[in-house]
C-alpha cells in the first residue's frame, strides 16, 4: 500500500462486492415475482436479465424477488421502486423488454408506459 | 451473478449451536437448484441476539431468520431462494405494543432499534476473514489518513478531544494514556492489546475480534504511529480459538496488501504485530501482570508506578488498551471526535458493548450508547425477566463490581453514575438476576472465582479471600450470627485497603455491595436461618401439605434416603427433617403440588 489513493481504488471495488448488503441507498428496487405461476412463465429469465443489465453497467440498482403477484396472466411481473417509494408495475416481461426497461427507467428514469400494467 | 448475500453467524456462540452444520447442507442444496452462482454465502461475526441463534440474514431482502436448524436449509433454499417467498416461520419478529401486529423490520425490532453499533459495527455484516469486505466499509482508511494527514500529536488530540475512555474496566482516558507514552523518551515502544476478558459472562471482546479483527490491527497501527512504536502484541486467552484464528488470517492479509509492515502508506512508519496467547488466568488481564506473561514470567502483577506508558513490556514505554477501546479508534479518527462527542453522557462519550446474560429474555451482545438506562437494556432491548419472574437485581462489573436493584433502572449508564449508586462499568458484563436468585450465594459464587483465580503473591488477597468465602459459606450453611456479617465487612475493608493489585483490591466489592442492598437477605440468613429465595440448600425445609397429599406414595419411591413416610390412600405422607436431605426429588415428581418448600 503506497498511498491512500491505492486503497481508496481497492474500496471501491470492494464496495461491488457487498453493495447489495447496504439496503436504503439504492436509486431503484426491482422485485421480481417469482411465485409458480412466474416461474412457469419465465420470470427466472426476466430476473437472470435484470441482474446483468444492472451489473453490465454498474447500476446502483438492487434485484430481489418476492413470490405470486397475483395476477397469474400477467407474468412475469415486475415492480420497480424509485427512491420515494413509488411504484412502477411492467408486466410480461422478457428479456427483450428487460433490456428496454433497464435503458430506459434504471439508466434514464424514464417509464416505459407501453409495458407497464396502465397499458393492459 | 450474485443476486443474494447468505450471511450467517459463524461466532462462538452461533457455531456451537451448529451453524457450520448449516452452511455445509447449504453448499449441498444450492446447486440441487442451480442457485450456487446466483447466492453468496457470507459467514460473519456475531449478530448480537444470541438467544435467538443461529441467526442467518439474507441481503438484500434484509430478512432475518432465528434459530435455524439443519433441516430448515432445504425449505429456505426452495421456498425463499428460489420462489422469492421467505419463510415466514423462521422470521425474526416483534410484537408492535400499539397495534399488536407482527413487526417483520429489522431497523424496528426493540432488540436492534434501541441500539447504537460503533465497536460492533461491523459484526454480522462482513465476513471477518476477507480484507476486502473491511475495506469495502471504509476500513484502514483512518490509517491512512493517520499517516498521511496527521502528526502523531495530532493523532493524540483528536483522541484526547473525543473523550475516549478505557472499556476494559477503569475508563481512563485513553488520549492521555496515549500522551504519556509518546513523552517517554525510549529507542523501542509498545502497543498492546488486552484480549484476556476474564470475567465470568463476558463475551464483548471475543465477539469484536471474531467478527472484526481488522478494527482492532488498525487502530493498533494507528496507536503506534502516535506514541512511536512500532511493534504490537495483542494477548488473547487460548481459550478464543475461533477469534485467535480469525486475528491470524487478518494480519497475514494485512500484511499482504502492505497495511502492516514497512514503509506504509508510503509514510516511512513501519508497524507490525504478534500475537500471544494466554493460559486464561483472569489476573492475566490485569496489565502489570499481562505484561509479565508476554515476557515468559509468571503472570503476577507489580505495584505501579512505575506504569507501563513508562516502563512497560521489555523494560520499555507500553500502552495497554482493551479490545473494544481499540474498536473505537479508527471510527474517531476517520469521522472525527466531534462525530464522536455527540453521543454519549457529559463524562462518557460514545457506546458501550455489554454482555447481556442470566435471567434474561434476550441474552447476547448490546451496545448501546452511554447515558441509555439500565431499565432500557434490560426492558426494552433484553425483554425483562422470562417465565414472569420478578426482577431483583442486575450485577455489573463482573468480580470486581455490585448490584443494583430496581431503585436504579431509570439511571443512566456511564462510567461515573455507576460508581455513584455502588456498582461499575467493569468491561461490560451484565447479569440480570430474578426474584429466584439469592444474593448471598451470588456473593460466594464471584467470591469462590476470585479464591480461584488469585495469584497468591500478596496475603490479603491470597488469604483474604479464602477467609471471606469460608465466612459466606458459613453463612449459607445456617451457621453464621450477626458476628459473621460484621467480621465479613471488616475484612473485606481489610482487603480492599491492603492488597497489592486490582484483583484483590475489587474482590470484596460483591460482597460489600450484596450487603449493602440486601441485608435483609443476609439478616435472615444468620437469625432466621432462611434463605428467601430458596437457594441456599441447608436452610431449606421440604414438608408436605396434608391438605393436599394424595396419598399416592409417589414421593417415597423417589427418596433416595427413605426420609418419606406414609401409608398408600390412608394417611398423608410425612417428611423426616432430619433424614432429608433437600435434594429436591420429591418435590419434582408429586403431581399435586403437595411438596412445600421453605
Ligand atoms: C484483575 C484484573 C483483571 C483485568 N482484566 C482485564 C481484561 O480482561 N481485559 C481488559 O481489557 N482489561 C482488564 N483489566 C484492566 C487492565 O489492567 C487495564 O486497565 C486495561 O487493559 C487498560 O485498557 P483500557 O484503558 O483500554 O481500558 C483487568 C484489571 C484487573 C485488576
Amino acid at each position: 500500500m503506497k498511498s491512500l489513493a491505492d486503497l481508496q481504488k481497492i474500496r471501491e471495488q470492494a464496495q461491488k462486492r457487498v453493495n447489495m448488503r447496504e439496503v436504503g441507498n439504492e436509486d431503484y428496487r426491482v422485485v421480481v415475482g417469482m411465485g409458480t405461476c412466474g416461474i412457469a412463465a419465465g420470470a427466472r429469465v426476466v430476473l437472470n436479465a435484470f441482474m446483468e443489465g444492472v451489473n453490465h453497467d454498474h447500476l446502483n440498482v438492487i434485484v430481489t424477488q418476492t413470490g405470486c403477484m397475483g395476477s397469474c396472466t400477467l407474468e412475469p411481473m415486475v415492480d420497480i421502486y424509485d427512491k420515494e417509494g413509488r411504484k412502477t408495475t411492467y408486466i410480461k416481461m422478457d428479456a427483450e423488454k428487460v433490456a428496454q426497461v433497464v435503458e430506459s427507467h434504471l439508466k434514464n428514469g424514464r417509464t416505459l408506459e407501453m409495458y407497464t400494467v396502465n397499458q393492459r | 451473478m450474485e443476486r443474494l448475500h447468505v450471511l450467517i453467524c459463524a461466532g462462538t456462540g452461533c457455531t456451537s449451536s451448529r451453524s457450520l452444520e448449516i452452511v455445509k447442507k447449504l453448499e449441498e442444496v444450492l446447486p440441487a437448484y442451480h442457485l450456487e452462482n446466483e447466492v453468496k454465502i457470507v459467514k460473519t461475526g456475531c449478530f448480537g441476539l444470541c438467544q435467538k441463534g443461529p441467526i442467518m440474514a439474507i441481503y438484500p431482502d434484509k430478512i432475518f431468520y432465528s434459530h435455524v436448524t439443519v433441516d430448515d436449509v432445504d425449505e429456505i433454499v426452495k421456498e425463499h431462494f428460489y420462489k422469492g417467498r421467505p419463510v415466514t416461520r423462521l422470521e425474526l419478529t416483534d410484537i408492535d405494543e400499539k397495534t399488536k401486529e407482527k413487526i417483520f423490520d429489522i431497523d424496528q425490532i426493540k432488540f436492534y432499534s434501541k441500539q447504537k453499533r460503533i465497536a460492533l459495527r461491523n459484526c454480522g455484516v462482513i465476513n471477518p476473514e476477507d480484507i476486502y469486505e473491511y475495506i469495502a466499509k471504509d476500513g484502514y482508511q483512518a490509517l491512512g489518513k493517520a499517516l498521511t494527514e496527521m502528526t502523531p500529536q495530532e493523532v493524540i488530540d483528536e483522541i484526547l478531544k473525543s473523550g475516549l475512555r478505557g472499556r476494559g474496566g477503569g475508563g481512563f482516558p485513553t488520549g492521555r494514556k496515549w500522551q504519556f507514552a509518546r513523552n517517554s523518551e525510549s529507542d523501542e515502544k509498545y502497543v498492546i492489546c488486552n484480549a484476556d476478558e476474564g470475567d465470568p459472562g463476558a463475551f464483548m471482546d471475543r465477539s469484536i475480534l471474531e467478527g472484526d479483527p481488522h478494527a482492532v490491527l488498525e487502530a493498533m497501527a494507528i496507536a503506534g504511529y502516535a506514541i512511536g512504536a512500532q511493534t504490537g502484541y495483542v494477548y488473547i486467552r487460548a481459550e478464543y480459538p475461533i477469534a485467535v484464528e480469525r486475528l491470524k488470517i487478518a494480519i497475514s492479509q494485512a500484511k499482504e496488501l502492505g497495511l502492516l509492515g514497512n514503509d506504509i502508506f508510503g509514510s516511512g512508519f513501519n508497524f507490525d504485530i504478534e500475537i500471544r496467547l494466554g493460559a486464561g488466568a483472569f489476573v492475566c488481564g490485569e496489565e502489570t501482570a499481562l505484561i509479565a506473561s508476554i515476557e515468559g514470567k509468571r503472570g503476577m502483577p507489580v505495584p505501579r508506578p512505575p506504569f507501563p506508558a513508562v516502563r512497560g513490556v521489555w523494560g520499555k514505554p507500553t500502552i495497554i488498551n482493551n479490545v473494544e477501546t481499540f474498536a473505537n479508534v479508527a471510527q474517531i479518527i476517520y469521522n472525527g471526535a466531534d462525530w464522536f462527542t455527540q453521543i454519549g453522557t457529559e463524562g462518557s462519550k460514545g457506546t458501550k458493548v455489554f454482555a447481556l446474560g442470566g435471567n434474561v429474555t434476550n441474552t447476547g451482545l448490546v451496545e448501546v450508547p452511554m447515558g441509555t438506562t439500565l431499565r432500557e437494556v434490560i426492558y426494552e432491548i433484553g425483554g425483562g425477566c422470562p417465565n414472569h419472574k420478578n426482577f431483583k437485581a442486575v450485577q455489573t462489573g463482573g468480580p470486581s463490581g455490585g448490584c443494583l436493584t430496581e431503585e436504579s433502572l431509570d439511571e443512566p449508564i456511564d462510567f461515573d453514575n455507576l460508581v455513584r449508586l455502588g456498582s461499575m462499568m467493569g468491561s461490560g458484563g451484565m447479569i440480570v438476576l430474578d426474584e429466584d436468585s439469592c444474593m448471598v450465594d451470588v456473593a460466594r459464587f464471584y467470591m469462590d472465582f476470585i479464591v480461584d483465580e488469585s495469584c497468591g503473591k500478596c496475603t490479603p488477597c491470597r488469604v483474604g479471600t479464602k477467609r471471606l468465602l469460608e465466612l459466606l459459606n458459613k453463612i449459607c450453611a445456617g451457621e453464621g450470627t450477626l458476628e459473621t456479617l460484621d467480621e465479613l465487612e471488616s475484612l473485606s475493608n481489610h482487603i480492599k485497603e491492603t492488597a497489592l493489585c486490582g484483583l484483590g483490591q475489587t474482590a470484596p466489592n460483591p460482597v460489600l455491595s450484596t450487603m449493602k442492598m440486601f441485608r435483609n437477605e443476609y439478616i435472615a440468613h444468620v437469625l432466621d436461618k432462611r434463605c428467601p429465595a430458596g437457594v441456599c440448600k441447608a436452610l431449606l425445609k421440604y414438608t408436605i401439605d396434608p391438605d393436599k397429599c394424595k396419598k399416592c406414595s409417589l414421593c417415597t419411591k423417589q427418596c433416595p434416603v427413605g426420609a418419606i413416610s406414609g401409608q398408600v390412600g390412608k394417611t398423608p405422607f410425612v417428611i423426616d427433617p432430619d433424614k432429608c436431605i433437600r435434594c429436591g426429588a420429591c418435590m419434582a415428581s408429586c403431581r399435586f403440588g403437595a411438596i412445600i418448600r421453605k
